[in-house]
């Protein structure tokens, strides 16, 4: 080993793509990055960012950042995407399109992995982070400092995969990286080793925050609330974050047993010496299959709570709401075979994981018919909630119906592997956990910021989306049929090619939509004062989030609510309650801290070190997290108090808010 | 249920047993272990599967031995959550464990026909 | 058992005094709730061992390999550690941290004597040629049996800091309530080894 393969592993010149794409790329975000840093320089917001927003530990302040980085991310996930639907639909006849197989490869791997776990993951974090302890009354999680550390991960786990984009590569092995594929024979590059570390650094992140919540709606609910007079949507969160508890180590363990494989040269997955591919497929789909309800069952919580409020009543059938989301959380261990019914485990395997993936859609069957009671004779106000809430129920189902109908094993073998399947996921990822994302951002952004986002421009983006979204998926679906499978760069049959043009243009609609609601945020910013809320209760709120201000003071509430009934505000506002203006005490709050970047920025840098070899560094930083870590814990000064001085001048600001609203 | 518990003590609703609890918990786990040691090396029953029986059945003795006697698991602890939590953890172990033996099992069954799965688990 | 009495009037919507909640209320259930999770990893370590255990691939079985009197002296070890561990929680309720500190460091000995064996047999074992690489069998063996002796090396490293802790600060509320969570980690670390010396030891050997 020479001195230079020493200190630089095997990262060397080579690393740097000479793909044009991905130069222009980088030329672009490097001017855009320089761009930022001298604006943040120039306007002094540094140390703003970072005593306010990075070292926080408000889970309101959190909730915001796992938001931006969500956002952030979405817009490269769908740059992946409108690439691939450009060159399925030129590459006929001959043509191979304008991405090689590499870097098509490495497209469609980058996309799923960072639409599941960069975009949909952090949205849906940070959408409980931000709603859960207002909604249980509770002025922060329970353990703070760990949620703004679970934040820092995730983020680092994005700063990994997005570091492959510039330096060496991704992994072409699609977004599971099945072995023997993902094997250091068939992939000797750093491709998988980025996949893999990036996972893992977000999969702490992830599994901290999971715990986090879980405790925060287990201990810290506002007293009265029962479990049966929990919100609806807190108790979908308790739900998805049971699920990740309860299944990301199962992720953590496969991707540490494929790293052995690559590294130490284990034989778990390979093809020799006993090694079973299998085993990786069989296990990764038991944490696969509970993910997809992480993501959906929030979502479902956030349309039943736009459901009763834009209809103005209670929601139909809470108690079976709450079964039913109980129920599809212990089923969603149950299934995770129908995934690979074609890998032959035959009949009697088969059948069973078809039957019991087919009684899931009975649980979610129930839910879509308690949003049709809760709307029926109601007074529905269409305003944007409710429209991505209705446009969801009609997506939804039919996703769902394709569901059931590969959940039929006979079907599966014809259909498995195809774009029918990749119509069917998008069908509910984009018209369930995308909708239900919007329909929440329009929800509660008044709340977060204290004004409301623009209609117009918001109902541009709803169209985009949703007809955007049919016009680039039925073709899927169609071609699905006809057998064409997933994943191809180039295509012989030139009958096909209509269909994939189809597609493309959806794709367009669809970055209209995504364009109509940067627009939407900006014109709202812009427009803050015309689109201004003071009563902190824009849509005739019936939950706890809506009794305080918007934004919320630091402290949520100056005293803790005590809640009588599921729609703890309503009842509130229908017994005519009056705020307390006397009586203030000081209030006990966190400390923000540094430690939660720090050890993210180590993790970052051993993560990278990992994938070039470079031995040293990945040491250094590992003993580096765990020294910090342990000089942690011997830092005494973690809270402070709010002065009561401080709460009675807030409290009386918002007093002269709410009296100009009558006056 | 207001979920704020009040625990001027030091401890969270969470026992730290006696010396009478932790030592019956030892002698008992002492036991527990020699016995199937004690079988295992002295070549065991005259029947394969009672040996296993009896070592598997020791070992989930001693889980839960471990459980009260040194974790004090009770069913009260923290109104109940960390039993619940126990429990389901342990119906997804169950799941995870017998689903992934009976899959894979059919899988090598259906997947590697003319190997002779015989042949490849001897040891030499 | 919420000492709090709920108002009867329905109208009353704010507790005449706060809701307190005293620092670190949550972080045992918080811990336990990690241990789970750690329960889970372990569990899939044990199916692929259960799947994979088999492949022998012509190479060395457990009945060449394991030698049972070195397992059985691991396994007194850890249940002696267990014991003592105990005893510096009694030490801890009677607010002696004297005592405390000296039957944590006669836990992390065993502890250390542990890992010690631990080592002797994995070294034994690559050098008579039984390498993780070897075969499916022994990479799952390597795996299980390593990450819970990662397991042990970390409440190790951790039980070193409490030490360090209680011994700048005394027997604080906070020290108390990681000690609580350190005794946790180590008797689940006790039952993950029940476990394994039953399941790939002893089973091994049958």
């Amino acid at each position: 080993m020479t001195l230079t393969e020493f200190i630089f592993g095997r990262l060397d010149w080579n690393a740097i793509p000479y793909d044009p794409i991905v130069q222009l790329t980088f030329v672009a975000v490097a001017l855009g990055g320089i761009a930022l840093v001298g604006a943040l320089t120039y306007f002094k917001l540094w140390g703003y960012l970072w005593n306010e927003w990075f070292t926080s530990v408000d889970h309101k302040k959190i909730g915001i950042m796992y938001m931006i980085l969500g956002l952030v991310m979405l817009l490269r996930g769908f740059a992946d995407a409108i690439m691939m639907r450009v060159q399925q639909a030129i590459a006929f006849n001959g043509s191979e399109g304008y991405l090689n197989a590499h870097h098509y490869d490495q497209i469609f791997t980058a996309h799923g992995v960072i639409m599941i776990f960069f975009v949909a993951m952090p949205w849906v974090t940070g959408l409980m982070n931000y709603v859960v302890p207002l909604q249980i009354g509770a002025r922060d999680v329970s353990f703070p400092f760990l949620n703004n550390f679970s934040f820092w991960m995730t983020a680092g786990g994005a700063i990994i995969t997005m570091i492959s984009l510039f330096i060496g590569e991704y992994g072409q092995t699609g977004w599971l990286a099945f072995p023997p594929l993902s094997g250091i024979g068939a992939s000797p590059y750093v491709g998988v080793d980025y996949y893999i570390w990036g996972l893992q650094v977000a999969g702490v992140g992830t599994t901290l925050s999971g715990i986090n919540l879980l405790v925060t709606i287990i201990k810290m609910r506002a007293p009265g609330m029962t479990m049966m007079k929990m919100p609806i949507f807190t108790w979908t969160s308790l739900c998805t974050n049971v699920l990740i508890v309860a299944s990301f180590p199962v992720l953590t363990v496969v991707l540490v047993l494929l790293s052995l494989d690559r590294y130490v040269g284990t034989n778990f997955f390979t093809n020799d010496l006993g090694g079973n591919p299998m085993m990786y497929v069989n296990l990764i789909w038991i944490w696969g299959h509970p993910e997809v309800y992480i993501l959906i069952l929030p979502l479902f919580g956030v349309f039943s709570e736009v459901v009763s409020t834009f209809t103005g009543k209670r929601l139909f059938g809470y108690t079976s709401m709450v079964y039913a989301t109980v129920v599809i959380t212990v089923l969603s261990y149950l299934v995770w075979l129908h995934h690979f019914f074609t890998m032959g485990s035959g009949a009697s395997v088969n059948s069973f994981f078809g039957i019991t993936t087919m009684i899931i859609s009975i649980p979610t069957g129930a839910k879509i018919f308690n949003w049709l009671f809760t709307m029926y004779k109601g007074r529905i106000r269409f305003e944007l909630p409710m429209m991505w809430t209705v446009a969801f129920m009609l997506t939804f189902t039919v996703g769902g119906m394709t569901g059931v109908l590969l959940a039929v094993p006979p079907a599966d073998f014809v259909l498995h592997n195809s774009l029918f399947l990749i119509a069917h996921f998008h069908n509910v990822i984009i018209g369930g956990v995308v909708f239900g994302l919007f329909a929440a951002i329009n929800f509660w952004w008044p709340k977060a910021f204290g004004f409301k986002l623009d209609p117009f421009w918001g109902k541009v983006s709803f169209w985009g989306w949703v007809v955007g979204f049919w016009v680039a998926f039925t073709p899927l679906y169609v071609l699905g049929l006809m057998g064409v499978t997933r994943r191809l760069r180039t295509f012989d049959d030139p009958s096909l090619q209509i269909w994939f043009q189809i597609a493309a243009v959806g794709a367009g609609i669809i970055a209209i939509g995504i364009g109509a609601f940067l627009i939407q945020i900006a014109v709202s910013i812009w427009k803050r004062d015309q689109l201004r809320d003071f009563t902190g209760d824009p849509w005739g709120g019936r939950t706890l989030e809506w009794a305080t201000s918007s934004p919320p003071p630091d402290y949520n509430f100056a005293f803790t609510p005590v809640a009588h009934d599921v729609d703890a505000w309503h009842d509130m506002k229908a017994r005519n309650y009056q705020r307390p203006t006397a009586g203030f005490a000081e209030i006990h709050m966190p400390r923000g801290t540094g430690a939660g970047v720090i050890l993210s920025a180590l993790a970052v840098i051993c993560g990278f070190a990992l994938v070039w070899y470079i031995w040293w560094l990945a040491a250094l930083s590992f003993i580096g997290i765990v020294g910090y870590a342990i000089y942690h814990t011997f830092d005494n000064d973690r809270d402070y108090y709010i002065p009561v001085d401080e709460v009675i001048e807030t409290e009386r600001k918002r007093e002269a808010q709410l009296a100009s609203l009558k006056a | 249920m207001a979920s704020h518990s009040h625990n001027d003590a030091h401890h969270d609703g969470h026992s730290h047993g006696s010396m009478k609890s932790y030592v019956i918990g030892f002698v008992l786990s002492v036991i527990l272990t020699a016995i199937p040691f004690w079988l295992v090396m002295t070549g065991g029953l005259e029947s394969r599967g009672w040996t296993v029986a009896v070592v598997v059945g020791m070992a989930v003795v001693q889980i839960i031995v471990h459980m009260i006697f040194f974790l004090h698991m009770t069913s009260s602890a923290e109104e109940g959550w960390t039993m619940t939590a126990l429990i389901f953890t342990i119906i997804v172990v169950v799941i995870m464990l017998a689903g992934s033996i009976w899959v894979m099992y059919h899988m090598n069954t259906n997947m590697m026909p003319g190997h002779d799965m015989d042949l490849m688990s001897v040891p030499q | 058992m919420s000492t709090i009495t709920l108002p009867k009037d329905r109208a009353t919507f704010h507790l005449p005094e706060e809701p307190h909640h005293p620092e670190g209320h949550s972080t045992m259930l918080g811990f336990w709730i990690y241990l789970m999770s750690d329960c889970l990893m372990f569990a899939v370590l044990f199916a692929v061992f259960a799947v994979l255990g088999n492949n022998f691939a012509a190479g060395p079985g457990p009945k060449d390999l394991f030698e049972l009197e070195l397992i059985a002296l691991n396994t007194a070890m850890l249940l002696f550690s267990s014991i003592t561990y105990g005893f510096a929680m009694l030490a801890m309720v009677k607010n002696n941290s004297r005592q405390v500190l000296i039957w944590l460091g006669v836990t992390g000995l065993f502890g250390l004597a542990f890992l010690g064996i631990e080592l002797y047999e994995f070294h034994h074992l690559i050098h008579i040629g039984a390498t993780p690489q070897r075969s499916a069998f022994l990479s799952a063996f390597f795996t299980l049996v390593g990450t819970h002796g990662l397991h042990v090396t970390f409440g190790i490293i951790w039980l070193v800091t409490l030490m360090v802790q209680v011994h700048k600060r005394g027997l604080t509320a906070a020290n108390q309530r990681r000690l609580g969570c350190l005794s946790l980690f180590w008797h689940f670390l006790d039952v993950i080894w029940i476990g394994v010396f039953t399941f790939v030891y002893l089973m091994g050997m049958i």
